[in-house]
């Protein structure tokens, strides 16, 4: 009995012990951001790897998600001979919900899990030890440029799918359904609003851009230096980032739209 | 640190092609108020009853869009709807006596104004007023009315 609880209280204290470490760790990484003023080619080779090597899952997903969402919508909308307002059903689901919420599951997967393998091979090699002996903040070189971009990167690949997405809806909807431009585009642009929902929509991505790039390089940061260490890592990456999106996803939504 | 010259075009690429989206969002999808501010003239228009017109509302007149709805108020003394809306200048030779309604698009759809132009040979300028009006169609009273004809055609058998 007694060996239950001293299990619950181990992996409660387990839990508050590694949010502790980890705020700490953002606090040290969010110092060492200012430096990178003077060195942003630190940033743009994260950015490129980090963003530029994501596009093309973001833009196969974005596209097919808003052409998925136009077929779909189209045939319960033709229902209610409501089938002009399939721009706006496509454009708001996008903007507000699946455009930053897809893209920040992708990022997970794609980006997230790299920067956890990264920086966990590096303390398993022992890369980021010596670079401590060498007097290099391994705060300031490795983990604040990456933190820094993922967190631009992640509002301009939102961005971008929603785009392509709502792109895709156009080409369904009115290139093979046959419904007409004029409402498409027309009922959309009255309903959308650009501070309710396109920006909204930006500051979500700016959130889980922040998160997801924050628990990536902890998690890499805080892996045991074993190979099996690495691989626990990476799988913890991905779950913990799709977790606390989702649910930041709702608190988010609820705030701006409840 | 050197950084390859073809990834810096990429991570430029990128960007711009970020903010392209951003920027063809805002443009293409949203009505973004910044870039939409009409070059017009605002009119009053004086409802009983506005249903559920919205700000930003489209002004029609034959069907054809000329101008939004700007701001909707209500005179604290007569209870009347004041609608302010805003008419693109090109439009500047509409009768003073026109009439409005405020129509629905669609079963479902949203409500927008209509303008029927008039006969005079004065035309509306910034700050008129218009009070010959024809407010919503508010499906309830309308179903309320039927129900009680409907009561009093049962009566008369």
């Amino acid at each position: 009995m007694t060996d239950f609880f001293s299990r619950i209280g181990r992996s409660t204290l387990g839990t508050l012990a590694r949010l502790g470490r980890a705020s700490v760790f953002l606090w040290h990484a969010l110092v060492g951001l200012p430096g990178l003023i003077l060195r942003p080619g630190l940033v743009v080779a994260q950015i490129y790897s980090i963003g530029v090597l994501s596009l093309i899952i973001i833009v196969v997903s974005g596209t097919f998600v808003g052409a998925v969402l136009a077929l779909q919508g189209y045939n319960t909308l033709v229902n209610f001979g409501a089938q002009d307002s399939l721009g706006v059903l496509v454009a708001l689901s996008l903007l507000r919900e699946l455009g930053p919420v897809v893209t920040a599951l992708l990022f997970a997967g794609r980006a997230g899990s790299a920067l956890t393998a990264e920086i966990g091979l590096m303390k398993t090699t022992e890369q980021l030890s010596s670079m401590e002996m060498m007097a290099v903040d391994p705060m300031r070189r490795v983990v604040a440029p990456r933190l820094l971009a993922g967190f631009i990167s992640m509002p301009l690949l939102a961005a971008i799918f929603s785009f392509l997405g709502i792109m895709g809806a156009y080409v369904v909807g009115v290139g093979a359904l046959g419904l007409d431009e004029g409402p498409f585009w027309g009922q959309m642009q009255s309903a959308v609003d650009f501070r309710d929902d396109v920006m909204n929509g930006v500051i979500k991505s700016l959130v889980f851009g922040f998160v997801a790039s924050w628990i990536a390089v902890y998690e890499g940061f805080d892996a045991e230096p074993t190979s099996e260490g690495v691989s626990r890592a990476t799988t913890r990456t991905v779950v913990h980032t799709s977790l606390a999106v989702l649910g930041l996803d709702f608190v988010l939504t609820a705030l701006m739209f409840g | 640190m050197n950084i390859a010259r073809s990834v810096e075009i990429w991570v430029g690429l990128f960007v711009a092609a970020g903010f392209a989206a951003m920027l063809g969002l805002a443009m293409q999808v949203s009505n973004i108020p910044l870039f939409q501010t009409v070059d017009g003239y605002d009119v009053q228009l004086r409802f009983n009853n506005i249903g559920g017109l919205r700000e930003r509302a489209p002004v029609t007149m034959s069907g054809v869009q000329i101008g939004r709805v700007k701001a909707i108020e209500l005179d604290p003394r007569s209870f009347d709807a004041v609608v302010t809306v805003t008419i693109r200048r090109d439009f500047n030779e509409i009768p003073e006596d026109t009439g409005a309604s405020i129509y629905t698009s669609g079963l479902l759809g949203e409500q927008y104004i209509a303008l029927d132009p008039g006969g005079l040979d004065f035309f509306l300028q910034d700050g008129d007023e218009i009070t010959l009006t024809q407010s919503a169609l508010v499906l309830e009273r309308l179903i309320g009315r039927f129900l009680t004809s409907m009561g009093d055609g049962g009566d008369d058998d």
